[in-house]
């Protein structure tokens, strides 16, 4: 056993040239990149979820439990080319959109008192306590109590269905923003509104996103329930009308196409919508792994 | 150095004691600190951690009272955040990510109400140009390496023009190679503009490097053990015989020794 190293010679090595190397970057191909979109991957399961409903009700053969893809797709059509369902949806979405945007403004200055005093955070925690575990579709009949027949309440309980779960995760978002840009901000002078606009809700903004979404599908599940229940006080009846209207006709098809517009529309909201609002904000800024 | 003379000091730190709460103590951070910082000066506070020297410094930023003593700017008393006194950190999430680097420092000119539209931007450009990003100026700063953001941090402190510069150890999460290059490129900068620059730091060779004052202070609480002038290029001493971080070693040291001494006893 030696007790030193093997001795050895240093040595220095002449650099290749950039231009020499064959390949630093190579191209993907074609099919790497058409896979590799995400829109993509999800047509094909869209296709081939598609594919199993209609070769199970193919299989089945019973229309009254379940109509094919085709038959519901050729009710879909139409029904959107004699412009019913265009109308229902628009009603169903005009509702949604005032109670949305209401609920929306509520959540966010809610958030913006309890981050800023201690009161309003104790009043947040014990009201979201209190109601957002209180499913907002029973607050319906009180609601048309209060309000009567007709949209006040839907939108009331819409939202009483988006504030709560908006406030949390706003608030959440608020209160993860490092201190660091905190001081950045009071560093430079900003103060009250200023403050809350330009640091904390960019800053706060994945949360944000995150509960716009949540929001969202909460607005859309309880209106839709609440048009299925009381669908005709709400004048000239929206989605859910529509589909409670073809169950009682028997006409299943329809009542299909009635859920797949819904679905449709969850899904154009959050690829055409949600999808933009994201790429434009928190993944161009990179905040979206945090 | 003979830069200020008699002038009267721009900053003023007056048997300044911080003290901050935490869940279970009332910890005292400093204890009846005074200097005094003049226009022009690399003012560096270099001590062990727990010396209080990022306190002291969040305290000259505004951003905590001192429960005895003051600290005077210009003649006036501190007691909150401000413009005139821009703060660099060591995170590097000081820059806003949902800003551009050149909109991270037209940011910082318009909050604080000093410029506005054009001549905002046109200051933002001379000053990220002088720190080498102007390719660079419509990035974001999730794309840059942690040396580039804190250069864009410096260039937005630096183009608020305040009246003095706060930095809390800007280089300490760099690597060595990044840090060294930063520190040339700090003092190039002072040489080409002149800012006064209160510099917290725990590293010897860094502060001997950067300033051309050290306070030197001790840790549990933080008091004022020394102030000495640095040149710069840490040579030995004639009259010493030693260069000055041997000294400030040497002064660092003995504490220790101290320390361990007493402890057997207590």
């Amino acid at each position: 056993m030696p007790d030193q190293p093997v001795a050895r010679a240093e040595y220095v090595r002449e650099q290749v040239k950039e231009q020499n190397f064959g390949v630093v970057r190579k191209p993907l191909t074609v099919g790497e990149r058409i896979w590799g979109q995400s829109a993509v991957r999800k047509a094909v399961i869209l296709i081939v979820l598609a594919g199993l409903w209609q070769a199970y009700a193919t299989y089945l053969n019973n229309t009254l439990l379940v109509p094919t893809f085709l038959s519901t797709v050729q009710s879909f059509i139409g029904h959107t080319l004699t412009g019913e369902l265009p109308g229902k949806a628009w009603v169903s979405i005009k509702v949604l959109l005032q109670g949305y945007a209401i609920g929306l403004a509520l959540a966010l200055a809610i958030a913006v008192l309890a981050v800023t005093s201690q009161i309003g955070n104790d009043l947040l925690e014990a009201l979201t306590a209190m109601f957002n575990p209180l499913p907002a579709i029973a607050l319906l009949p009180i609601a048309l109590i209060w309000f009567g027949l007709g949209n006040p309440s839907l939108v009331f309980v819409l939202v009483h269905a988006v504030l709560w779960p908006v406030a949390l995760n706003t608030h959440s978002g608020f209160l993860a923003v490092s201190n660091t840009m905190r001081m950045v901000g009071r560093n430079y002078g900003l103060t009250g509104v200023g403050y809350v606009c330009r640091i904390l809700v960019p800053a706060a903004f994945p949360s944000i996103v995150t509960g716009l979404k949540i929001g969202w599908a909460f607005a859309w599940r309880t209106l839709i329930a609440a048009e299925l229940v009381f669908g005709t006080s709400s004048g000239s009846g929206g989605l859910g009308w529509f589909i409670y209207e073809n169950k009682n006709t028997l006409d299943i098809p329809s009542v299909f196409a009635g859920l797949f517009s819904v679905i449709i529309i969850g899904l154009l909201v959050e690829s055409l919508i949600f999808r933009v609002l994201e790429e434009r904000t928190i993944r161009k800024w990179g905040m979206h792994l945090q | 150095m003979s830069t200020a003379g008699a002038a009267a000091p721009l900053l003023c730190v007056k048997g300044v004691t911080l003290q901050y709460k935490t869940r279970e103590h009332l910890v005292t951070a400093t204890y009846r600190v005074s200097f005094d910082v003049h226009p022009g000066d690399r003012f560096v506070l270099l001590g062990p951690s727990g010396c209080g020297k990022s306190t002291l410094l969040k305290a000259v930023g505004g951003y905590l009272n001192p429960v005895e003593g003051e600290i005077v700017l210009k003649g006036k008393a501190i007691s909150k955040p401000g413009p005139d006194r821009v703060m660099v950190f060591q995170e590097f999430d000081q820059l806003l990510p949902w800003k551009t680097v050149k909109q991270n420092v037209v940011f910082a000119l318009e909050a604080s109400g000093r410029l506005r539209g054009k001549e905002a931007e046109d200051r933002a450009m001379a000053y990220i140009e002088k720190v080498n990003l102007t390719r660079f100026a419509e990035s974001f700063p999730h794309t840059l390496s942690g040396g580039m953001k804190q250069r864009v941090a410096i260039a937005r402190g630096m183009a608020m023009e305040p009246d003095i510069l706060l930095m809390d150890e800007p280089f300490a999460a760099l690597d060595a190679l990044t840090r060294r290059k930063m520190q040339d490129e700090l003092l190039q900068l002072w040489e080409d503009t002149r800012f006064t620059v209160l510099f917290v730091t725990h590293s010897i060779p860094e502060a001997v490097r950067i300033g051309n004052r050290i306070l030197l202070l001790s840790p549990h609480p933080g008091q004022v053990k020394a102030e000495l002038n640095s040149d710069g290029d840490d040579s030995v001493d004639p009259a010493l015989g030693s260069t000055l971080s041997e000294r400030i070693h040497k002064m660092l040291f003995s504490d220790a020794v101290e320390a361990e001494e007493v402890h057997p006893d207590a």
